[in-house]
C-alpha cells in the first residue's frame, strides 16, 4: 500500500534532524494557524497563490530563495563547525553519514533552490518592467513555472522528516548513486525534486527568451534594451540549451535505479564518465546562468549611482553574449582528471582561460562607468564594489585551476571549494543582494534601511574573506572536499577562523531579517511617493512604486538606451519654456486594455506534481497514477478554458495614474 | 499591444525590432519553436549517449544483430506519410474545412498509430528473445532512446485525440487552430528526430557490420 515508506523513514533516534523537524513543523502549524485566524485565506489565494502578474510571481521567487538560503545555511554553518573540532582524536558531533547528507543538501540547495528562485525572482520582476511591457509572454506558464520550483523544495526539505537525503556529493556521480551503493531513497528525492523544478525551471526560459525577443515597448530595438534584459536573455537561452541535459541524464540515472538500465553502472557496459560529461554539459553553462544576470544587475547599479550611461554598452552586450556562447566548450575543466589526454585537456584549458577575456571586458568597462561619476555610495553600490574585488580575485584562482597540470594537484581540493564560493558568493549573492536592494522600494513602495544594509554587506564582506581564505592556504596543504574528519592538528587554527567567518555571514543573514522587519516598521518614513527613488535610468522607474498590475496605463514609446532618463531631462527642459503647452503636448491618452486572469492551474499541477515525485519516491504506484490524471486533468480544464483576459477601462487607469503622480505617463 | 504602425510620422518604415510586442500567434508559435529546440537538446544527449555506448555490449548482442531493417523501413513510411496528412489536416484547419479536417486527423492518426504498433512489436520481440534493455549498456542506450521518441509520437497521438474533441466541442476558432498548428510543428519534429535515429542507429548498425 505505501510501496518502501515504514515508520522507520522518520528519523527517531538522530537528534538534529528530529528536533529541527519539530521545530519546522511547529513554525508551519503556527504560520497556518495564524492565516486561518486572522482570515488571511481568500487575499492569499486570489492575489498571490493564483497570481499571474510577473511582479508578484518575482516577489514569491525571492521569497522562497530567502527561506531556501536559511536552510542552506544551516548546513554550512553545521559544516564548518565540525570541522573546528573533529581534529585528532575528536570525532565532531556530526556522524559520517548524517554529515555526507549535509554537504550534499548545502550543495543542491544553494545552487538550484537559493541561487535560481533568487536570480529567476529578479528576472521576473524587473524584466518585463524595463521592457515597457504589461507581463510575460505567458503569464500562466510563469505561475506553473514558480509553483513547479516551489514543489521540487517541498521534496528537498521533506526529505529530512520522512527518510533521508543523498550522500553523494550535489551532482550525485554514479557509480556510487546507482542502486548498488545507494540504495536507499536519498538519491531518489534528490532526483525528483530536481526533475520537477528543472521542469519549471526550463519553462520559465521558454517564457522568458520569448518576452525578450517577441515583447519589448515600440522603438525598444535590441541595442536600446537595458543591460540586465541583455543578460536576462543570455541566461535564458543557455536555460532552454542546457536544462534539457539535465533532465536527460537524470532520466537515465533514474532508468539505471528504477528499470536495471546499465548507462553509468560500474559492469554490463556502463560508463559513468559519459554521465559526468553529460551534467557538465549543463554543470558549466549553469554557472553562467546564475552569474550572468548578476553582471546585469551590477551594471545597472553602477550606472545609476555614478548618474552616467553605462561605459561600453556596445561591448557589454558583445561581452555577454560571447559567454553565453563559450560556456558550452568549457565543461571538461571540471575533470581534467579524468584523463581525456594532453590534447583534449589543453583544448578546455585554453577555452576556459578565453573566457576571462570577456569577462574582463565587463569588469573594466565597470570602472570605467564609476570613473568620472558623482558615484553616491548607496548599499547597491557597496555590493557592487565588493563583487568587483572579490569576484576578481574568484576570477584568477579560476583561471589558476584551469591550468591542467595545476589542476591535477588541486582537483577536489578545498582549494577548489574557496574558489567556487569565491565567484558565487562575490558574485551571485552580491549580485542578488545589491538587486534586492535595488529593486525594493519599486517592489514594496519603501525602501530598505541603509545603514543596517551597510552593515549587512560588512558583515557579508568580511565574513565571506574570513571563511574562505583559510580554505584556499589549507586546499594547497593538501585538506580534500566532503573531509569530515582530519588527523593533522595543525590545520584547526585555519578551521576556526573558517567558523567565525561562517558566524560572521550568519550575524550578516540575521540582520537581513532584522532589516526587512525594521524596514517594514518604519515604512511610512521612507516612502517613495516618486516612483523614481534612486534616480534611475530605466522604464521601470517611470512607472509608480508599487506598480499597479498593468505596469503601465500607457505603451512607453523608447527612443534610446537609458529611455526613462532622456525623457526625464528633456521633460524638465521642455516645462521650463512652458507649462500649459508642455501638459497639452504630453496629456496621455487611456485606452481601456486586456489583461489575463489570474489562474489556479499552476498551484493545482504543482500539487499533484508533489505527490508524483513522492509517490516515486517511495514506489507507491497508485499515488503517481492519481498525481498523473491529476496533472491531465488541470491541463484539460485550462485547455478548455476559454475566459482567460479580463478588461480594466480607460478610467480605472487614468484614476490610478492621478492618484499615483510618475513621470511615466509622460514617456 | 498591437504590432503598431509599419511606418513613423514621416512616412520612413520602422524596423521590425521597434514595431513593439508582437502578435498572440507570434509569440506563441516562437515559444513553441522553442519548445521544441529544447526537446532536441533531450534527444541531442541521448543520440551522444547512445554513440558513446553503442559498442558497449558487455558481451551480448551488437546492432547489427538483432535489427530488422524492413519493419523499421515500414515504420518510417508511416511515420513520414502520417508529416504529410498532418499538413493536409492544418491545411484544412486554416480554410475551415472541418470535414477534411477530421479525415486527414484520422488518417494521421491511423498511421501514428501503426508506426506505434511495429515499435512496440519490435520492442516486444527483442526483449522475448532476451535482448532487453538491462542486458547490456548498448541495450539501454538503444531503448532509451528509440523508446524516448516512441513515447513523443504516443504523446502526440493523445494530443491529437484532444485536439479532435477540442474542434468538435469548440470549433476551428483561433485558439484551436494555434493550437493545431503548435501540433503539427511537433509532429514534423519528431519527423526530423526520426531521420536521425534512422540513420544513426539503424543504417549506422547496418554499416558498422
Amino acid at each position: 500500500m505505501l510501496g518502501k515508506l515504514t515508520w522507520a523513514a522518520v528519523p527517531f533516534n538522530e537528534p538534529i534532524p528530529l528536533v529541527t523537524s519539530i521545530v519546522v513543523i511547529l513554525g508551519i502549524v503556527s504560520i497556518l494557524s495564524l492565516i486561518t485566524f486572522k482570515g488571511w485565506w481568500p487575499y492569499l489565494w486570489n492575489e498571490w497563490i493564483k497570481s499571474t502578474d510577473h511582479k508578484r510571481i518575482g516577489v514569491m521567487y525571492m521569497v522562497l530563495g530567502m527561506v531556501m538560503l536559511l536552510r542552506g545555511f544551516a548546513d554550512a554553518i553545521m559544516m564548518r563547525a565540525q570541522l573546528a573540532l573533529a581534529q585528532g582524536g575528536s570525532p565532531g558531533f556530526l556522524p559520517p553519514d548524517h554529515y555526507d547528507q549535509i554537504f550534499s543538501a548545502h550543495g543542491t540547495i544553494m545552487i538550484f533552490f537559493v541561487a535560481m528562485p533568487f536570480v529567476i525572482g529578479l528576472m521576473n520582476f524587473a524584466v518585463p518592467l524595463q521592457l515597457g511591457v504589461r507581463d510575460v509572454a505567458f503569464p500562466v506558464l510563469n505561475s506553473v513555472s514558480f509553483w513547479l520550483t516551489a514543489s521540487g523544495v517541498l521534496l528537498v526539505n521533506l526529505s529530512l522528516f520522512v527518510g533521508e537525503f543523498a550522500r553523494t556529493g550535489w551532482l550525485a556521480y554514479p557509480p556510487l548513486s546507482e542502486i548498488t551503493y545507494s540504495p536507499g531513497v536519498g538519491v531518489d528525492y534528490y532526483l525528483w525534486s530536481l526533475q520537477i523544478s528543472g521542469l519549471g525551471t526550463l519553462l520559465a526560459g521558454i517564457n522568458f527568451t520569448t518576452t525578450i525577443l517577441k515583447m519589448r515597448s515600440p522603438g525598444m530595438s535590441y541595442m536600446r534594451m537595458p543591460i540586465f534584459c541583455w543578460t536576462a536573455l543570455a541566461s535564458n537561452l543557455l536555460i532552454v540549451a542546457a536544462f534539457p541535459i539535465l533532465t536527460a541524464t537524470f532520466a537515465m540515472l533514474l532508468l539505471d535505479r528504477y528499470c536495471g538500465f546499465h548507462f553509468f553502472t560500474a559492469d554490463m557496459g556502463g560508463n559513468a564518465m559519459m554521465y559526468i560529461n553529460l551534467i557538465w554539459c549543463w554543470g558549466h553553462p549553469e554557472v553562467y546562468i546564475l552569474i550572468l544576470p548578476c553582471f546585469g544587475i551590477f551594471s545597472e547599479v553602477i550606472s545609476t549611482f555614478s548618474s552616467k550611461p553605462l561605459f561600453g554598452y556596445h561591448s557589454m552586450v558583445v561581452a555577454t553574449m560571447a559567454i553565453c556562447v563559450l560556456s558550452f566548450i568549457v565543461w571538461l575543466h571540471h575533470f581534467f582528471t579524468m584523463g581525456a589526454g594532453a590534447d583534449v585537456n589543453g583544448f578546455f584549458g585554453i577555452a576556459t582561460m578565453i573566457i576571462a577575456v570577456p569577462t574582463g571586458v565587463k569588469v573594466f568597462n565597470w570602472l570605467f562607468t564609476l570613473y568620472g561619476g558623482s558615484v553616491r555610495f548607496t548599499v547597491p553600490i557597496y555590493w557592487s564594489l565588493g563583487f568587483m574585488v572579490t569576484f576578481v580575485l574568484g576570477g584568477l584562482t579560476g583561471v589558476l585551476l584551469a591550468v591542467p597540470p595545476a589542476d591535477f594537484v588541486l582537483h577536489n581540493s578545498l582549494f577548489l571549494i574557496a574558489h567556487f564560493h569565491n565567484v558565487i558568493i562575490g558574485g551571485v549573492v552580491f549580485g542578488v543582494l545589491a538587486g534586492y536592494t535595488y529593486w525594493f522600494p519599486k517592489a514594496f513602495g519603501f525602501t530598505l534601511d541603509e545603514t543596517l544594509g551597510k552593515v549587512i554587506f560588512w558583515c557579508w564582506f568580511i565574513g565571506f574573506y574570513l571563511a574562505f581564505m583559510p580554505l584556499y592556504a589549507l586546499g594547497i596543504m593538501g585538506a580534500t572536499r566532503r573531509m569530515q574528519h582530519y588527523a593533522d592538528p595543525s590545520w584547526q587554527p585555519y578551521m576556526i577562523a573558517a567558523f567565525c567567518g561562517a558566524v560572521l555571514i550568519f550575524i550578516g543573514i540575521s540582520l537581513m531579517v532584522v532589516q526587512l522587519a525594521w524596514s517594514i516598521y518604519t515604512r511610512e518614513k521612507r516612502r517613495d511617493v516618486t516612483g523614481d527613488p534612486w534616480d534611475g535610468r530605466t522604464l521601470e522607474w517611470g512607472t509608480a512604486s508599487p506598480p499597479p498590475s498593468w505596469n503601465y496605463a500607457v505603451e512607453p514609446h523608447v527612443h534610446g538606451i537609458d529611455a526613462f532618463w532622456d525623457v526625464k531631462h528633456k521633460n524638465k527642459e521642455l516645462h521650463k519654456v512652458s507649462e500649459s503647452r508642455y501638459e497639452a503636448e504630453h496629456k496621455p491618452h487611456y485606452e481601456t486594455i486586456h489583461m489575463p486572469r489570474s489562474s489556479p492551474v499552476g498551484f493545482i499541477s504543482a500539487f499533484f506534481a508533489v505527490f508524483l515525485g513522492f509517490g516515486l519516491i517511495w514506489h507507491i504506484w497508485w499515488l503517481v497514477i492519481i498525481a498523473i490524471v491529476g496533472c491531465i486533468g488541470v491541463l484539460l480544464w485550462h485547455a478548455w478554458n476559454t475566459d482567460r483576459n479580463t478588461n480594466i477601462p480607460a478610467d480605472e487607469l487614468e484614476e490610478f495614474d492621478r492618484q499615483h503622480p510618475s513621470l511615466g505617463a509622460q514617456l | 499591444m498591437s504590432g503598431g504602425a509599419a511606418v513613423n510620422a514621416q512616412g520612413n518604415p520602422i524596423p521590425l525590432s521597434e514595431r513593439g510586442p508582437a502578435s498572440t500567434w507570434s509569440m506563441i508559435s516562437f515559444g513553441f519553436w522553442l519548445f521544441l529546440l529544447s526537446d532536441i537538446v533531450i534527444f541531442a544527449s541521448l543520440f551522444a549517449t547512445y554513440a558513446v555506448l553503442s559498442k558497449a555490449t558487455a558481451g551480448g548482442p551488437s546492432g547489427h544483430d538483432i535489427f530488422d531493417l524492413k519493419n523499421v523501413f515500414i515504420e518510417t513510411g508511416c511515420l513520414l506519410a502520417s508529416s504529410f496528412t498532418c499538413g493536409l489536416m492544418l491545411i484544412a484547419a486554416e480554410r475551415r474545412q472541418l470535414q477534411q479536417f477530421y479525415i486527414w486527423a484520422l488518417v494521421t492518426w491511423v498511421l501514428g498509430a501503426a508506426f506505434i504498433g511495429l515499435e512496440v512489436t519490435e520492442f516486444s520481440d527483442l526483449v522475448a528473445r532476451g535482448y532487453g534493455p538491462t542486458h547490456s549498456a548498448f541495450l539501454s542506450a538503444f531503448f532509451t532512446l528509440v523508446g524516448t521518441h516512441g513515447c513523443h509520437v504516443s504523446s502526440g497521438l493523445l494530443w491529437l485525440l484532444v485536439m479532435v474533441a477540442q474542434v468538435s466541442t469548440l470549433g476551428l476558432r483561433t485558439m484551436v487552430v494555434r493550437r493545431l498548428f503548435c501540433f503539427s510543428l511537433f509532429w514534423h519534429a519528431l519527423d526530423l528526430v526520426w531521420i536521425g535515429v534512422f540513420t544513426i542507429v539503424y543504417l549506422g548498425a547496418a554499416v558498422n557490420a
